[in-house]
């Protein structure tokens, strides 16, 4: 090879068009005659719907059409749901998903009641105020225990009660390893809701084409695949008479996957029935309030450990708020009892969780999807038993660690891919020894940080690790092609948000065609260039359509190589591709243009040898056993100041394992953001109900996302602990950054108020919270 | 989130822009630099029947010299144009201390002096340095003109002494007295956010070295800027060290009534009023002292 571009900091192929404004999102597609939609949504958590009066809105100037439930006959179901309960014996599922549109009753504020279709979005939001609702209000189910208790108000009538899910996952025997513990650490620990805020909000857009049978959908979607055959199967067509486009997409985060939300099923519905195209675009302040939230739960938990610091067991009771329906199944709260665990030995674990309907926005899988609460419970209950036992936080995790030697290790819990959980390979003493040195753990605590205080000042440092389990299952596919052109076409079928896939899917591809990054085209996210897929979601898309992409790619880097060796009469082992050609490996001027074996490959006239498919092309799929896991530690240097008790970081330190990299400067990236959205999380984004169950803070002037002003710069280290599961040796990235950042600001808190008794067992934080916290300790 | 239906005028002149609201009086609403208006306009919050624009009157921008130490300042002048004059950081030093507080540089590129002033949101810088700097507001309208002192100018959560049919034309800062100090402190969740708590401070000493005049003035902590009289009064005839300058920041805390929100309760609001004042007067008077 003549250079190596796996693994290479190669700058971003997507880069030029995303930075000069001249990428496609859902909101540039303009057509024709297109017509424009606003909903009409509940202003109410909870209450019967006595009638809607949308007489005076149809006839508004520039209304098409307004719909209610009613209107929507046999189309109107309950979504589908999209993940079923786990194998996990004795569990307890409830499912209850949504209509299109409410009817008889609102469970949450922003429910779509009804839809307004018309010749500009300024016509259809003054044709909504005219909508007419007589709601008969009901008492909001807003917090969790209350929620469960007999005399609550029910979000789901038929239910009986307000419990949506009921798991128990058992290994060992924690009460027994309780009974000979040293030290029992016990805490209530709350952490509460927020929203994935993507810089895009959801948008659909519709076309029926009707002289072609055709219905094309521009979506913006993580998971284009599911959507086109759900819509297929809900509109009664083909697959093939289905295109689901998700073309650029600003940010996804998880509550843009298959979610099959009630505007992601009208809009099409709307398109086929007026004979128009359909466009709707969330604003934000629907999108606060319609797009899914994730985050709530409250934990009981206790940690059971030796003198010497060794963890016999914990367990873990908790809460999960689903918020009002629960379609994509368990996974939150499976991957909360799963991540727990984390790099640590932890023979006897107990972990059970109640999922709750709440008349609350919608709870499903938001960057971290559960994992974080996990993490925030092991490691707050690691830092108290430190506190306790008078250990150093660091020694303590570091006499815990599962052993290099004892990978693949089964952690006998069910993950949210249904098998038990198994870390595929780990080796953590060298994480944890990086970020200490890169944050500088004694020389600051002697040095710096001692000077500081000295001054008076209130710093802290912190250092906490996870694990997450990436790169699931069922499968992604992918066709690599050489044109005769030269250019090399990549299609999969999972969709983009960001993460770079242009780039370091060509580079999987570059590395084993020999082609330079230029003339390696990627396409994802369009049913009409490959039709067979999942989707991005649970750090996924390196891992397993990395893998299908390489699989595709060797078959026809092999093919070209056979075709060379023919046309060079050299054996096919003796050619290596370099630079777009075909060459014999210790007499480079002997060669072929790959373009040229592409076009030998696909002859005009003359026989095709018996067997022999056409072109360079090959189509090849991947699908996991199991999970790859990265794993990691952050590291942090924060000063308060203790009257406004606002934050400054000094220092953040992030050393990452995710196996094998293909893009370090990407991977950078992934883990920046990552760590921005943990530090939302953890001193910024909080979304805040009243007792009615109405959103307080439905804005960004409330909802306070961290600026480029509150992200510190982020020095990021690298380990790589290769996947034993894949050729190439990756793991899944995009979650680590925001994983572990709740409990690291938490340790360095308590650290830097050192001497108060200050505990905090909740995220998010805020200056208000905190100064209640340090006044009442 | 997009507008109700309005009515858009473009006067080319204050003539023409006063006509317009003498013409349509509740109904219409001045647009200035717009960044509080146009997203009230977008939530629906705001739904005026007529906007009249007032970002072609080149006449309503400016910053200007006035007499011994003043300065005068359009209705119309860019908050960022305010931030960057030497003149303003020469003659009102509060006034560009406190411009970098107010939201981010996009805002203030657009957002305006008066248009700030005129709005009166509780939470808002200006208002609380103008009433600090005792500003005067010139104030016309189609057959008048009439100068409204800001301590009268204020009445309430969005509102003033302005009448529908009147505009905001000019600012006037009169010069501070000798041996005056100023400063500016707040306490927000973000750079550019509104305060939880602000608070604006100046002190005058006599030649003494004591205190013969002092003012602090909240925001973020009631209906509008909020004055601490009695506190302020505390510190006058005394030598200004540290206690008493908690004295009078204490006493300042207790003299305000803040509200809760899901940011801050009432008890925190107090706090931090505490601690800002003290912060705003320490520097105030370092500040005047070092002038005399």
């Amino acid at each position: 090879m003549a250079t190596r571009l796996f693994g290479a900091r190669v700058k971003r192929n997507e880069d030029p068009v995303l930075l000069t404004g001249r990428a496609q999102f859902v909101d540039d597609v303009h057509l024709a005659g297109m017509l424009h939609v606003a909903f009409k949504r509940s202003d109410y958590a909870h209450a019967r719907l006595v009638s809607i009066d949308i007489s005076e809105a149809r006839a508004m100037p520039g209304v098409v059409a307004v719909y209610t439930a009613a209107d929507l006959g046999d189309y109107w179901q309950p979504s589908p749901l999209l993940v079923p309960p786990p194998p996990v014996e004795g569990a307890v599922f409830n499912q209850r998903t949504a209509g299109q549109l409410a009817r008889d009753k609102v469970r949450y504020v922003g429910e779509p009641m009804v839809m307004v279709v018309a010749e500009s979005r300024y016509l259809a939001e003054d044709a909504v105020e005219k909508v007419m609702v007589d709601y008969d209000p009901l008492p909001a189910v807003v917090d969790l225990e209350a929620g469960v208790a007999d005399t609550s108000s029910l979000v789901h009538d038929d239910l009986g009660h307000n419990i949506a899910a009921h798991v128990v996952q058992r290994k060992g025997d924690y009460e027994a390893a309780r009974a000979r513990a040293d030290v029992v650490i016990s805490r209530r620990m709350h952490y509460d809701r927020g929203t994935a805020a993507p810089m895009e909000t959801r948008g659909v857009v519709a076309q029926w084409d009707a002289l072609a049978r055709s219905l094309t959908v521009w979506d913006s979607t993580q998971a284009p695949i599911p959507i086109r055959n759900g819509l297929a199967a809900m509109l009664g067509l083909a697959e093939r008479q289905v295109r689901v486009i998700a073309p650029f997409i600003g940010g996804g985060f998880g509550p843009k996957i298959m979610m099959f939300y009630p505007e992601e099923t009208l809009i099409p519905w709307a398109a086929m029935r007026l004979g128009r195209p359909v466009k709707w675009i969330e604003d934000r302040q629907e999108n606060f309030v319609a797009m899914t939230h994730e985050r709530g739960q409250v934990h009981d938990c206790e940690m059971a450990l030796t003198r010497d610091g060794q963890i016999l067991g914990v367990r873990d009771i908790f809460f999960h708020d689903t918020g009002a329906y629960d379609p994509y199944g368990l996974t939150v709260p499976l991957n909360t009892q799963c991540t727990l665990l984390g790099p640590y030995v932890v023979p006897h674990y107990t972990t059970e969780f109640k999922a709750v309907f709440t008349n609350k926005t919608v709870v499903t899988p938001y960057r971290g999807a559960g994992r974080q609460h996990g993490v925030f419970v092991m490691e707050r209950l690691l830092d108290l038993a430190a506190r306790e036992l008078g250990l150093d936080p660091l020694e303590l995790r570091r006499r815990n660690f599962i052993p290099p030697d004892q990978f693949p290790y089964n952690n006998k819990i069910i993950f949210q891919d249904f098998t038990e959980l198994t870390y595929d390979s780990g080796d953590y003493e060298p994480v944890l020894d990086k970020a200490r040195a890169m944050i500088g753990w004694e020389a600051w605590q002697a040095g710096e940080g001692a000077r500081l205080r000295a001054e008076g000042k209130t710093v802290g440092i912190g250092l906490v690790m996870y694990v997450e389990g990436t790169g699931i299952g069922p499968y992604e596919g992918a066709r690599v092609q050489v044109e005769p052109t030269g250019k090399v076409n990549v299609a999969t079928g999972i969709g983009t948000q960001g993460q770079g896939h242009f780039t370091s899917f060509a580079q999987i591809v570059g590395e084993q065609l020999g082609v330079p990054m230029t003339n390696i085209y990627v396409s994802t996210g369009d049913t009409a260039q490959f039709s067979w897929g999942a989707g991005t979601f649970a750090s996924r898309g390196a891992v397993v359509a990395g893998t299908a992409i390489h699989h595709a790619a060797v078959k026809v880097r092999d093919k070209a190589r056979r075709l060379a060796g023919e046309a060079l009469e050299v054996a096919e082992e003796d050619v290596e591709l370099v630079d777009g050609f075909a060459q014999v490996r210790g007499a480079p001027t002997r060669r072929v243009a790959l373009a040229e074996l592409a076009r030998q490959a696909n002859p005009l006239r003359g026989a095709v040898r018996a067997d022999a498919e056409p072109g360079l092309e090959a189509t090849a799929y991947y699908g996991p056993e199991m999970g790859a896991t990265a794993f990691g530690a952050h590291a942090l240097i924060l000063e308060v100041d203790p009257e406004t008790f606002n934050l400054r970081v000094h220092k953040y330190v992030v050393v990452h394992d995710c196996g094998r990299v293909i893009n370090p400067l990407i991977l950078d990236g992934q883990v920046q953001g990552g760590v921005a959205q943990g530090i939302g999380n953890a001193f910024y984004e909080q979304l805040v109900y009243d007792e009615t169950g109405q959103l307080q803070n439905a804005s960004f002037m409330d909802y306070l996302l961290p600026t480029a002003l509150d992200v510190p710069r982020i020095d990021i280290g690298h380990e790589e602990t290769l996947s034993p599961l894949n050729p190439n040796g990756v793991k899944g990235a995009g979650e680590a950054g925001a994983i572990p950042v709740g409990p690291l600001f938490c340790q360095a808190l308590e650290d830097a108020f050192q001497g108060g008794g200050l505990e905090i067992l909740e995220i998010p934080l805020s200056p208000y919270r905190l100064w209640e916290l340090v006044t009442s300790a | 989130m997009k507008p109700a239906p309005f009515e858009y005028y473009v006067p080319r002149s204050l003539d023409e822009a006063l006509a317009l609201l003498a013409e349509h009086g509740y109904d219409a609403k001045p647009l200035a630099g717009g960044q509080s208006l146009v997203p009230a306009m977008n939530f629906r919050l705001a739904q005026p029947a007529v906007l009249v624009d007032l970002n072609n009157l080149a006449d309503l921008a400016g910053i200007m010299a006035d007499g011994e130490g003043g300065l005068r300042i359009g209705a119309m002048t860019r908050q960022r144009a305010v931030e960057r004059s030497p003149l303003v950081a020469q003659r009102a030093p509060l006034l560009a201390e406190t411009l970098p507080y107010i939201a981010h540089p996009q805002i203030r590129n657009r957002g305006t002096v008066g248009g700030s002033l005129a709005h009166n949101d509780p939470a808002a810088e200006l208002p609380a340095v103008a009433l600090a700097l005792d500003a005067r507001m010139r104030v016309r309208k189609q057959d008048g003109e009439r100068v409204v002192a800001a301590s009268d100018f204020f009445l309430g959560i969005f509102t003033t002494a302005l009448e529908p049919d009147e505009l905001l034309t000019e600012i006037v800062f009169p010069p501070l007295p000798p041996r005056s100090g100023v400063a500016f402190e707040e306490m927000a969740r973000r750079h550019g956010d509104y305060a939880l708590v602000g608070c604006a401070a100046r002190v005058t000493l006599a030649e003494n070295g004591k205190v013969s005049d002092s003012r602090l003035v909240f925001f973020s902590v009631g209906d509008g800027p909020v004055q601490a009289v009695a506190a302020a009064k505390t510190l006058r005839g005394q030598r200004p060290g540290p206690a008493a300058m908690r004295a009078s920041a204490e006493a300042a805390s207790q003299e305000i009534d803040p509200p809760s929100d899901i940011h801050a309760s009432a008890d925190f609001r107090r706090h931090l009023a505490q601690v800002l004042a003290r912060r705003a007067l320490t520097r105030a008077v370092d500040r005047a002292s070092a002038l005399r």
